[in-house]
């Protein structure tokens, strides 16, 4: 019994750092503009159908899905930001809400329309056999996600934080118009914070594709899990959605395992108004 | 003043004979039934969004109420779904009251992304939930027992009922703008700090308009569930229901009376005219061109079509501060 809930807690903390991946794109877009990617889900849902296309076209493993996904999406979000994202951020907020929407609309059933509704699923024995380690058997794609997602959001972290890359744009989230007469151009860090958020989105989804079913809607509950980590880590802080994407993660196997697979989004969601409703600025949160 | 009222009558004229004039097409007339009753939608969520400034992206959870309300009345206890509808709204504004207590204390995106997780929430409890159908949905009465099932073939009852329902919604949305309750709700959306430093109970006003707007949706989701006979977890709780009530609303103009009912005007044609074009494929194209016109619309027309002409031609002699301030 305790080897179960030992393995289910494991499984469930490698799947949490993934959260805590692509959920600290969408943090750090809100950290620097106040602005909500509704279509964060669908960047990661475009990364898996990407390491998809890796696979059928060159029969590439994660090796080289991750950098390839990384790149476009990166370029995407670059796009984003110039094309929508820079010109609806002053607007009125259903101006924003809508500008995104509108893309999450536009690249979901691009997707449908393109790989239709049917589930794509890479190969199960794309990264070899199971890993043991005493009494809990982890999937080797599961391992490796969970392993990638980790060390990239701290990367991240330590990017924001100790690197004068990180400063500047640090500057430009407190007063744009103040780092503009030190000399920083504002566009140019936002376009690149959008560039890190959907990269790591890249990446994520590369990495999600392994072990998880490829859908053009898969996107609506990624979205809603990182809106979760989020909201319960505190909007801005990368470390709050690693906290956070751990412990949800747990919390989603724990509750899959104990309640039934049905209910893990239930009591997700659950988790997601308490949390809204007892402590809206979330765990590392400003107030 | 007497060209709006000559414009409001030949409006009203069109709309009380377009059945008769496409008698000959029955297409023609689903088609405006299906526009009034995506309006009644969008102007149902106009009240809180538009006027309240309260993005609310999970109104499905209002429509879906009365949809499966009135079919579970029929469902489970052979009344006509007529019967359904008062339940089904009640238990629309008790869930906006229980929403809205908490989430509406929070700003702006905030209360967005909360409506948004009960509306999944309830997706994913309706789905499971086997007295309602689960995922396979319940369903109306197959053939009419009486008159009072409301189920006919043609749809020109169902225009002319849909017609009515929302005139009676866009006149009470036009008292509640030009009464004290319309000048705190725009005060809110301006600033709800300044409103509530003027003494407005901001949070109590914001309450009252979602209620009254999950009940109003609520009624249009009764509706659809009178005009298609059937409901499942997608067609009454799914989220683009949530966001087509938003996009009309916003397209047309939110915020402002007959917003919704011209967004709804564009959208709803558009959309079944790019089904019946591109057949089965069509249903992801369709929403590609959705998507598509909705990124335009917050990138050029971030107000609204309504808007650009509300602030092109005032109407002249009307100085813009007096009686209605603008919305936008």
């Amino acid at each position: 019994m305790s080897d179960i809930l030992l393995q289910v807690i494991v499984s469930g903390l490698l799947i949490g750092a993934v959260y805590a991946l692509f959920s600290s794109g969408l943090t750090l877009i809100w950290g620097m503009m106040n602005v909500i990617n509704f279509a964060h889900g669908d960047f990661v849902m475009l990364a898996m159908y990407t390491a998809f296309l890796v696979w059928t076209a060159f029969g590439g493993g994660p090796a080289a899905s991750v950098p390839v996904a990384a790149i476009i999406l990166a370029t995407i979000g670059v796009l984003s930001y110039f094309l929508l994202v820079r010109h609806i951020m002053k607007g009125p907020m259903l101006a924003q809400i809508l500008g995104t929407f509108g893309l999450a609309l536009l690249l979901r059933y691009s997707a449908f329309w393109y790989f239709g509704a049917n589930f794509k699923t890479l190969p199960d024995s794309i990264l070899g056999s199971p890993f043991v380690l005493g009494s809990i058997r982890i999937d080797a794609p599961r391992l490796l996600a969970g392993v990638v997602g980790l060390v990239v959001t701290v990367m991240l972290h330590l990017l924001l934080t100790r690197s004068a890359l990180g400063s500047r744009m640090l500057a430009v989230s407190e007063d744009a118009t103040a780092a503009q007469l030190m000399g920083i151009r504002p566009e140019r860090m936002q376009a690149v914070a959008w560039a890190l958020a959907a990269g790591s989105t890249g990446i994520a989804g590369a990495l999600i594709a392994t072990f998880f079913y490829t859908s053009p809607t898969v996107g609506e509950t990624l979205a809603i899990v990182a809106f979760v980590t989020v909201a319960f880590g505190g909007f801005g802080s990368v470390p709050g959605a690693l906290v956070a994407g751990l412990i949800i993660g747990v919390i989603e196997g724990l509750s899959a395992f104990l309640i039934g697979p049905v209910y893990k989004d239930v009591v997700v969601y659950l988790l997601f108004v308490l949390v809204l409703w007892t402590r809206p600025q979330g765990l590392m949160g400003k107030a | 003043m007497r060209q709006r009222q000559l414009l409001y009558a030949a409006v009203a004229a069109l709309s009380l004979s377009y059945p008769l004039l496409t008698a000959s097409t029955p297409v023609y007339q689903r088609l405006g039934a299906l526009v009034l009753l995506s309006a009644i939608g969008a102007s149902a969520w106009n009240l809180v969004g538009g006027y309240a400034g309260q993005v609310s992206v999970g109104h499905a959870v209002f429509f879906g109420a009365g949809a499966y309300a009135a079919l579970a009345a029929y469902s489970h206890f052979q009344l006509p779904p007529l019967a359904g509808i008062p339940l089904g709204v009640l238990i629309a504004v008790l869930i906006a009251a229980l929403i809205g207590m908490p989430t509406l204390r929070l700003s702006g995106h905030y209360f967005s992304m909360a409506t948004i997780a009960v509306a999944e929430l309830v997706r994913v409890l309706v789905s499971n939930w086997d007295w309602v159908g689960g995922a396979q949905g319940i369903s109306g009465p197959a053939v009419p027992r009486t008159f009072l099932d409301l189920s006919f073939t043609s749809a020109l009852p169902y225009y002319y009922i849909f017609l009515a329902v929302l005139a009676a919604i866009l006149l009470a949305t036009w008292r509640i703008e030009t009464s004290r309750m319309g000048f705190y709700l725009r005060a809110i959306k301006d600033s709800e700090r300044a409103a509530r430093s003027l003494g407005v109970a901001a949070g109590r006003y914001k309450l009252y308009a979602y209620m009254l707007s999950a009940g109003l949706t609520a009624l249009g989701g009764s509706l659809y569930a009178l005009m298609f006979g059937f409901v499942d977890p997608e067609s009454g709780f799914g989220i683009l229901i949530s966001v087509k009530m938003l996009i009309m609303a916003a397209l047309g103009g939110s915020g402002l009376l007959f917003g919704p009912l011209v967004g709804a005007m564009i959208l709803v044609p558009l959309e079944e005219i790019s089904n019946s074009l591109l057949g089965g494929k069509g249903a992801g194209l369709t929403f590609v061109v959705y998507g598509t016109i909705i990124v335009v619309i917050a990138r050029f027309l971030p107000s609204g079509i309504l808007a650009v002409f509300k602030s092109a031609g005032s109407v002249p002699g009307k100085p813009a501060t007096s009686g209605r301030p603008h919305a936008a």
